[in-house]
C-alpha cells in the first residue's frame, strides 16, 4: 500500500515535471484564451441569449465561456502550469546549482580524448609556462578557470556561460511570481465565499444604498477592480463591481467628489484630454486632498488607484420646443427635460413616454468628405499627410430620447441643436431608428431665410390643412392658366386636379401619389403624370405658402430660387413625417449641462509581485537566450597539450568558438 | 546619413507645411510621405534583384539588392524623422513620434525586419536569404500602399489621449522588433524547407546556417516581445487601471509569446532541429499575423488604434 501510494506520487511528480506536460498545458492555455478573443467577454446575458438561443446560452454558461479568464477551469490550468514550473524548477535546482560551481575537474584524459571538440598541439614549453600563458588567454575570453596539477604536468578547467543557468531559475521562477501575483488580484476570494454562501452577487437594478450587506464588499478587501460614474457636483464611497450578469458593491474608505469634468479637443476636434477635478474626503467627512486626474495619469490614495476611465452625461438640463407635426397650424410648446430621466406626453392617440437618453455637446461629424480627393494617387505619393479627414468637422450638440408608446413600443430619436448645410442649404436634423444596431434615418427639415423653422412649419401646416385647400387649388389654377382660361372649363378641371393631388399628398406624401399613378395610369406615361404631379404640388405649395404667411400676417413671399427650394423641401420632409414614427419633432433650444466623470478604482497587491516577476523574467529570458554554458579543458603533458570544448548546444557560434581556441592553442604552444 | 538628410529636410520646411508642395527636394524626394513612398519602391527593387542574384547566382546582383534595401531602410527612417517634425509643424499639441497607427506602424516593421536582416547578412556573410526576408517585407509594403491609396490612412492623426503616454515610445518598438524578428524566422523556415526539399538547395546557404539564423531571430524576437509584453502591462496598469485586463491584443500577444516559448523549449531542451521546427517557425508567422492584424481587423477591444 505504501509503496504503491509511493509509486502514485512518484508518477505524478513525473507527469508535472516532465516537459511534454509543461508545453501541453502551454497549448490548452493558448486555445482557451483564444476562445475569450473570439467571444466578446462580459456582455449582458441577454446579448448571449440573443445570440446562441436558450439551450447553448446555458450550456456555455455552465463553462463559464463568457468569462473565460475567471472560469474555474481555466484558474486550474494555471494552477497545474504553476505546479509543473515550480516541479521542475524543484527537480532541476540542485543539479543546476552543482553544475554551475563544477569545474569537472575529475574528467580523465581518456574520455577528453573521446570528445568531438578536440584539438592537439605539440610544444617545447614547460606545462607550467602554457598553463600560465593559456589561462590568461582562457579568463581574457571570460572564462573561469582552475589550474589543477597532474601527473606529468597541468590540467586546466575552464568554465564560462554559468549565467545561462542563473537564467533558468530566474525565467522560471519569474513564472510562478507573475501567476501567483495574478491570482492575488483576481477574485479568487471572492469566489470562495460565493461558493461558500457568504457572498452572493445582485442582479437587481436598485439604489446602491439599498443592496444588501451580501453583495457588498467591506473596504478591507485587499483587491478589488471597480468602477463608478459621478455627476458634476455629486460624490460616491462605493464602486461597483462587474461579475457575471450582476454587480456587486464595493464600499471604499474614503469618499470621492467630482467638481469639474473636462474634455479638451485639438483644433480638428478629436478629444485631447478628458479630466476630472476630484475632491477626497475620509469617513467623516474631513477633506484629504483635491486633485486632478487624467487618462494615463491616474491618483493613488491609500492604496487605491483612481483613474480617468470614461465619460458620460450626468444629467443635462435641456430646454425643447415641440412641434406638433401633423397639427395645421405652427405653433409650438415648451418641454423641459433631463437627461436620464422620463417624461409624459400626452396626445390623442393616448400617453406616450419620453426618455431622455444622452446628451452630446460635440459630435463630429463627416460632412461632405469630397470623394475626388480619396484614392487620388497623386496625393498619396507626393503629397500632405494634412489633407486627410479635414472633412471631419464638429456639428455642434445633440440629444437623444426614446419615445416609448403605450404597448411599450420604442423608437429612438437623435436630434441636432444646430441646423446642418447639406447641397448648400440649411437644415434641422432629426435622426430616427427601430433598434440600437440600426443606422439612423434622417428628417431634414428646411430652414427659411431668417434660419427659422416656422415658414417650414406653417406650410407643412397649410399643405396638411383640409380646409384651406380648395384656396391653394384655385389661386395654383387661376396663377398656372393664361388670363383668358380663367373662369372656363379648363380652370375648374385644373383646380379638382390640383386639389386632388394635395389630398393625397396630406394623406401619406408621396407614397399614395405613386400609388395613385400607378393604379390610374398607364405604364407609358406614369413618369410624365409623376412630373406633372409634382410640379402641381410645388407651384400649389407656393401658394399655400402665400396664404399662409397672410395668416400670420407676413409680407408675402418672394418668387426666387430660395423659395422654391424652401418649397421643394417642405415636399419630401412632410413626405418623410409619415415614415418619422413621431407625432412631435423636438428642437433643443438651449441646455445646461451636467457630466459624469467615469471613474475606476483599483486596488491590486499582486502588481509589485507582477511586475518583480516581469523584471526576473526579462533577465532570465536574455541569461538563458543570449549566454551560451561552454567548458574548456586544457591537459598539459610535456611537449604535448590536448584542448577539449563542451557545451549543451552546439550551435555555429560554438564551432567558431572552438576553432577560434584551437587557433589560440597553436600559437601558444609555438 | 539619416539624421543629415533628415536636418536638411526639416530645415527646408522653414517651419512651414505648405512648403511641402513648393519646395523641390521635400516634393519629390524627402518630405515623409515622398521617402516613405520611395522606401516601399526601393524595398520592390530590393526583392527583385535579390530573386535576380539567387536564381543567377550572381554575388554582384545580390550585393546590388542589399544596397538597395539599406537605401530603403535610410529613406524609411528619413520619412519617419521628418514625419515626427511634420506632427509637430500641423499643430505642437499634435506632434508625436510616428508610432502611433497602423500606417506608421507597418512602415517601422518594414524598416526593423529589414535592419535585422542586413545585420545577419553582414553576421553570416550570406546574401542569399535576402530573397526570403525581403518577401514578408513587400508584402507589407503592398500593405502599406493599399492602406494609403485605398484608404486614405497616411494622414498624420492627433493622439487619442490613452496614447498620450512616453510608453508609447518604448511599447511599439520593442513590440516591432519581435515581429519583425518572428516574421524572419519565418521566411528563413520557408527557405529550409524548401532547401531539405532540394528546391533552391545549391543557391541558398547550408542547412544549419539558416536553422542557426531562424533560432536566433526567434531567440532575439522572444526576448524583444517579452520586454514589449511587459512594457505594455506596465502602460496599461498606468491607462486602463490594471495589468491585465484579457483585451484581446493582450490575450494574442500571450498566445504569441507561449506559441515561441514551446518553440524554444522544444529546441534549446529536446534538442529538437530540422523540419518540424521550420514549420512551426512558419506557422508562427500566422499566429504573429494575426496578433498584429487580425486583431485589429476582427477582434474589438482597448488596442483599437489602427482599424482596418
Amino acid at each position: 500500500m505504501n509503496s504503491s501510494s509511493h509509486s502514485f506520487g512518484k508518477s505524478v511528480f513525473e507527469l508535472l515535471s516532465s516537459m511534454r506536460f509543461a508545453i501541453s498545458l502551454l497549448s490548452i492555455l493558448a486555445v482557451a484564451s483564444i476562445i475569450g478573443t473570439v467571444l466578446k467577454q462580459a456582455e449582458p446575458y441577454n446579448n448571449y441569449v440573443i445570440q446562441f438561443g436558450p439551450f447553448w446560452f446555458e450550456a456555455y454558461e455552465k463553462l463559464g465561456l463568457y468569462d473565460v479568464y475567471h472560469a474555474a477551469w481555466f484558474l486550474v490550468i494555471l494552477t497545474f502550469l504553476v505546479a509543473s514550473t515550480s516541479v521542475c524548477i524543484y527537480r532541476n535546482a540542485p543539479n543546476f546549482a552543482r553544475e554551475m560551481k563544477s569545474f569537472r575537474e575529475h574528467v580523465s584524459e581518456q574520455s577528453l580524448n573521446a570528445f568531438k571538440h578536440k584539438h592537439e598541439a605539440t610544444t617545447t614549453q614547460t606545462p607550467e609556462a602554457l598553463a600560465a600563458s593559456a589561462q590568461r588567454y582562457l579568463e581574457g575570453q571570460g572564462y573561469k578557470v582552475k589550474n589543477l596539477p597532474r601527473e606529468e604536468g597541468v590540467l586546466l578547467a575552464a568554465r564560462a556561460g554559468s549565467w545561462n543557468r542563473v537564467g533558468y531559475f530566474l525565467a522560471h521562477s519569474a513564472i510562478v511570481l507573475i501567476c501567483i501575483g495574478g491570482l492575488m488580484d483576481g477574485n479568487l476570494i471572492f469566489k470562495v465565499q460565493q461558493l461558500l454562501g457568504t457572498k452572493k452577487i445582485e442582479t437587481r437594478d436598485i439604489p446602491q444604498s439599498q443592496v444588501p450587506a451580501i453583495s457588498r464588499l467591506s473596504p478591507s478587501n485587499p483587491s478589488f477592480r471597480g468602477s463608478v460614474q459621478i455627476p458634476e457636483g455629486s460624490s460616491a464611497d462605493v464602486v461597483f463591481l462587474n461579475v457575471a450578469d450582476g454587480y456587486l458593491v464595493q464600499d471604499l474608505p474614503f469618499t470621492v467628489a467630482l467638481k469639474q469634468f473636462r474634455i479638451e479637443h485639438y483644433t480638428t476636434g478629436q478629444p485631447k484630454n478628458f479630466e476630472s477635478d476630484i475632491e477626497l474626503f475620509d469617513r467623516s467627512g474631513k477633506k484629504i486632498r483635491s486633485a486632478t486626474i487624467a487618462v494615463n495619469h491616474p491618483l493613488i490614495q491609500d492604496g487605491i488607484a483612481i483613474y480617468q476611465a470614461s465619460f458620460a452625461d450626468g444629467g443635462t438640463r435641456l430646454n425643447l420646443r415641440g412641434w406638433n407635426l401633423f397639427a395645421p397650424t405652427a405653433s409650438s410648446f415648451p418641454i423641459e427635460g433631463t437627461v436620464h430621466q422620463n417624461a409624459t406626453l400626452t396626445s390623442a392617440a393616448g400617453d406616450s413616454t419620453l426618455e431622455f437618453i444622452d446628451f452630446r455637446p460635440f459630435n463630429i461629424e463627416d460632412i461632405g468628405g469630397d470623394a475626388a480627393a480619396r484614392g487620388n494617387a497623386m496625393s498619396v505619393l507626393g503629397g500632405s499627410p494634412v489633407g486627410d479627414k479635414k472633412h471631419l468637422r464638429n456639428v455642434g450638440p445633440s440629444f437623444q430620447y426614446k419615445l416609448r408608446d403605450s404597448r411599450g413600443q420604442a423608437r429612438e430619436f437623435s436630434n441636432y441643436m444646430l441646423p446642418l448645410e447639406l447641397d448648400g442649404r440649411w437644415y434641422m436634423m432629426s435622426g430616427v431608428r427601430d433598434a440600437p444596431n440600426e443606422a439612423f434615418r434622417y428628417l431634414r427639415m428646411p430652414l427659411d431665410a431668417d434660419g427659422n423653422l416656422e415658414s417650414f412649419m406653417r406650410l407643412r401646416g397649410a399643405l396638411l390643412d383640409p380646409a384651406l385647400r380648395p384656396e391653394i387649388a384655385a389661386n395654383f389654377a387661376h396663377q398656372a392658366l393664361p388670363q383668358n382660361a380663367w373662369g372656363t372649363e379648363i380652370e375648374g378641371k385644373l383646380t379638382h386636379s390640383a386639389e386632388q393631388v394635395l389630398a393625397l399628398f396630406a394623406q401619406g406624401g408621396f407614397q399614395p401619389l405613386g400609388k395613385f399613378i400607378e393604379e390610374k395610369v398607364p405604364a407609358a406615361e406614369r413618369e410624365k403624370a409623376a412630373g406633372t404631379y409634382l410640379r402641381i404640388l410645388e407651384l400649389a405649395g407656393f401658394e399655400a405658402l402665400k396664404i399662409a404667411d397672410r395668416q400670420a400676417n407676413l409680407p408675402p413671399p418672394k418668387a426666387d430660387d430660395a423659395t422654391g427650394w424652401l418649397v421643394r423641401d417642405t415636399l419630401n420632409s412632410v413626405s418623410d413625417m409619415f415614415v418619422y414614427g413621431a407625432p412631435i419633432y423636438l428642437q433643443l433650444m438651449n441646455y445646461d449641462e451636467v457630466k459624469a466623470s467615469g471613474l475606476q478604482l483599483t486596488r491590486s497587491p499582486g502588481k509589485k509581485v507582477v511586475y518583480f516577476g516581469s523584471l526576473l523574467l526579462t533577465l532570465g529570458v536574455f541569461f538563458m537566450l543570449f549566454v551560451r554554458e561552454r567548458r574548456v579543458w586544457l591537459r598539459i603533458k610535456p611537449g604535448h597539450a590536448l584542448l577539449a570544448m563542451s557545451s549543451a548546444k552546439h550551435t555555429i557560434d560554438f564551432e567558431k568558438e572552438f576553432t577560434q581556441h584551437a587557433q589560440a592553442l597553436d600559437s601558444l604552444t609555438k | 546619413m539619416v539624421g543629415a538628410v533628415s536636418l536638411f529636410a526639416v530645415s527646408q520646411y522653414h517651419g512651414d507645411l505648405a512648403r511641402m508642395d513648393e519646395a523641390f527636394f521635400l516634393k519629390y524626394l524627402i518630405s515623409s510621405q515622398a521617402a516613405i513612398m520611395w522606401m516601399c519602391a526601393l524595398f520592390g527593387l530590393a526583392t527583385l534583384t535579390y530573386w535576380a542574384g539567387l536564381l543567377a547566382r550572381s554575388e554582384f546582383t545580390m550585393k546590388t539588392g542589399s544596397a538597395l534595401t539599406w537605401s530603403a531602410v535610410a529613406l524609411g527612417f528619413i520619412g519617419l524623422m521628418v514625419r515626427w517634425y511634420e506632427s509637430y509643424l500641423i499643430g505642437t499639441d499634435v506632434g508625436h513620434i510616428p508610432v502611433s497607427n497602423l500606417y506608421e506602424v507597418f512602415v517601422l516593421f518594414c524598416l526593423i525586419t529589414a535592419m535585422l536582416y542586413l545585420y545577419y547578412e553582414a553576421r553570416y556573410q550570406t546574401r542569399q536569404m535576402g530573397a526570403f526576408v525581403l518577401l514578408v517585407i513587400s508584402a507589407a509594403v503592398g500593405f502599406i500602399l493599399w492602406y494609403a491609396l485605398d484608404r486614405d490612412a497616411q494622414g498624420i492623426q492627433p493622439l487619442v489621449p490613452a496614447l498620450k503616454s512616453w510608453w508609447m515610445k518604448l511599447h511599439v518598438p520593442a513590440n516591432f522588433i519581435g515581429y519583425g524578428s518572428f516574421s524572419i524566422s519565418a521566411m528563413l523556415g520557408a527557405a529550409y524547407l524548401l532547401a531539405k526539399r532540394g528546391i533552391l538547395a545549391s543557391r541558398l546557404p547550408k542547412l544549419e546556417v539558416i536553422d542557426d539564423i531562424m533560432y536566433k531571430s526567434i531567440a532575439i524576437g522572444f526576448a524583444f516581445f517579452t520586454i514589449a509584453t511587459i512594457l505594455g502591462a506596465m502602460w496599461a496598469a498606468e491607462a486602463w487601471g490594471g495589468y491585465w485586463s484579457w483585451d484581446p491584443k493582450e490575450t494574442w500577444a500571450l498566445i504569441v509569446w507561449l506559441n515561441y516559448a514551446a518553440w524554444l523549449h522544444i529546441r534549446l531542451v529536446k534538442g529538437l532541429r530540422g523540419p518540424m521546427l521550420a514549420w512551426w517557425a512558419l506557422g508562427g508567422l500566422i499566429v504573429t499575423t494575426f496578433a498584429f492584424l487580425g486583431v485589429n481587423m476582427f477582434l474589438s477591444g482597448l488596442h483599437s488604434y489602427g482599424t482596418l
